[in-house]
């Protein structure tokens, strides 16, 4: 596979954390998903759609560990690489 | 002595459209909100009422849930403040089938991508108490919440139980109701099997040329509150939700008790519970299928239960036959609508009554809209029925509120 960017990564996360709730432009790298109001639940899926892109696949414990946007992009593309 | 509980407000989702007035005035109209063999409530956008994040997390029958508490909910007053302790307001959402249309996207996603890509919202959107859970939720109703099942008859069960725990004290209010979102290709198929759909797409009840119900979508909502606390607040009641019956047949999965005997009993025990005798009922909102079965077994009952004399003489009109069959909204939806006949004195008709059946001869409100006339004095009381596959029986006994 080939590798991917920090940038294409985070374009992805972006855009799937917007279509569950959240306002496009308040999903920074510093954002916590606390803030933006996304729970467990919401992270599952935004790992179903992380291993469908990316084939990364992220369990339970990692995702608790993750507390910003930016901490599931730097993860994503760690793994990915 | 029982507490009295009354209702200050509804709401309704329905094929006539979004809110109760749309409900009970477009049907008094004569509109018909079934097209292509099904009430489909088109008016409905979700984005008008949830957010994003809601609409993604909620099935469509907890979406209706939320738009016709929340019409409910404010024309009762409460305006964002509740009227008393929130772990005394309770939360009762009937519905018949479930979040149906999540089961399916799920299992598509099973079938077609693995296990591993069910929905985590799989679970908390198809449950049948989601949209009670929604509603709690979303007015911060921390009193006893839970969803209620038995076919065609939940919406009848879920305002009669919630009547009872006020009634008994447990609850000051209860904003309580049925809904239902079932028109999938799935849905359709399933109830196809069963013959139970018109293959005409019509709903004629009390017709001879009924030949089976049209399935409809929907909810309504109504808040039942304590009758003193609710005058003490200054609230505006819109009627009394005076009795409460249920029985069952335990006769058959599907088909009625042909005597209507076990039927009649709830009609009884209702208007036992409220004090009522047959002479001052004014109104009958029938269960009214247009199946060849419930209606002649709804005639039975009702005469059984109401004595001849007094069965002829009451109208007799069936919501269903302006937005079909609502299945587990379909007790509160017309409940709602018994409200509004009470509270404005308009008795909307039968739809596409026309042809008499000569075993079914009470009077079936053919044609027009007709005034309420109240019978024997004192406020006029109403009936709605709720009958449902596998053979349970409800009904509610609503009281106009005095004059004021």
């Amino acid at each position: 596979m080939a590798t991917v960017t920090t940038e294409q990564v985070q374009g992805r996360v972006v855009e799937a954390l917007a279509s569950f709730g959240p306002d496009a432009d308040e999903i920074t790298r510093e954002a916590s998903f606390e803030e933006l109001d996304i729970d467990s639940l919401d992270l599952v899926e935004l790992a179903q759609i992380v291993e469908d892109e990316y084939g990364v696949v992220l369990k339970g414990e990692d995702m608790k560990e993750l507390k910003t946007v930016g901490e599931a992009v730097d993860l994503i593309v760690s793994r990915a690489g | 002595m029982k507490r009295s509980v009354v209702i200050t407000g509804v709401g309704a989702v329905t094929p006539l459209g979004v809110g109760a007035p749309a409900l009970h005035g477009r049907w008094a109209e004569g509109v018909v909100g079934i097209a292509d063999g099904a009430g489909v409530c088109r008016e409905f956008e979700p984005q008008d009422f949830l957010s994003v994040k809601q609409v993604r997390r909620l099935d469509r029958f907890s979406q209706f849930a939320l738009a016709a508490a929340g019409e409910a909910v404010a024309q009762a007053g409460w305006d964002g403040e509740l009227p008393y302790d929130p772990m005394r307001i309770g939360c009762v959402v009937a519905t018949g089938i479930g979040g149906i249309s999540t089961v399916e996207t799920n299992h598509d996603a099973l079938r077609d991508r693995g296990a591993e890509r069910v929905s985590p919202l799989g679970v908390p959107g198809y449950m049948p108490n989601a949209a009670a859970a929604a509603v709690s939720m979303r007015h911060g109703l921390q009193g006893e919440a839970y969803g209620v099942v038995s076919a065609c008859a939940s919406g009848a069960h879920a305002l009669g139980l919630a009547m009872r725990s006020i009634q008994y004290g447990d609850a000051d209010a209860v904003v309580a109701g049925g809904s239902e979102a079932t028109l999938t290709e799935f849905g359709f198929a399933c109830f196809n099997a069963m013959q139970a759909l018109s293959p005409t797409g019509e709903s004629r009840p009390f017709d001879a040329r009924r030949n089976g119900f049209v399935m409809g979508e929907g909810a309504g909502m109504l808040v039942l509150e304590e009758r003193e606390a609710a005058l003490a607040r200054g609230a505006t009641i819109l009627a009394e939700l005076a009795g409460y019956g249920s029985t069952s047949d335990a006769h058959h999965l599907t088909a009625p008790e042909p005597t209507g005997l076990p039927a009649s009993r709830a009609i009884e025990l209702a208007l036992h519970d409220a004090g009522a005798e047959p002479s001052q009922v004014a109104y009958v909102n029938a269960h009214g299928t247009s199946t060849q079965l419930n209606d002649a077994a709804e005639t039975r009952a009702l005469k059984r239960a109401l004595g001849e004399a007094q069965a002829m003489r009451i109208p007799v009109s069936s919501t269903k036959s302006s937005i079909g069959h609502l299945l587990g909204a379909a007790g509160a939806v017309e409940a709602v609508a018994t409200t509004l006949v009470l509270q404005t004195g308009v008795i909307p008709p039968t739809l596409g009554y026309g042809v008499p059946d000569p075993e079914l001869d009470l009077d079936y409100v053919p044609g027009e809209a007709r005034p309420l006339v109240a019978a024997n004095g004192g406020p006029p009381v109403a009936i709605s029925n709720s009958f449902a596959f596998g053979g349970h029986n409800v009904c509610l006994v609503l009281r106009a509120a005095p004059a004021s």
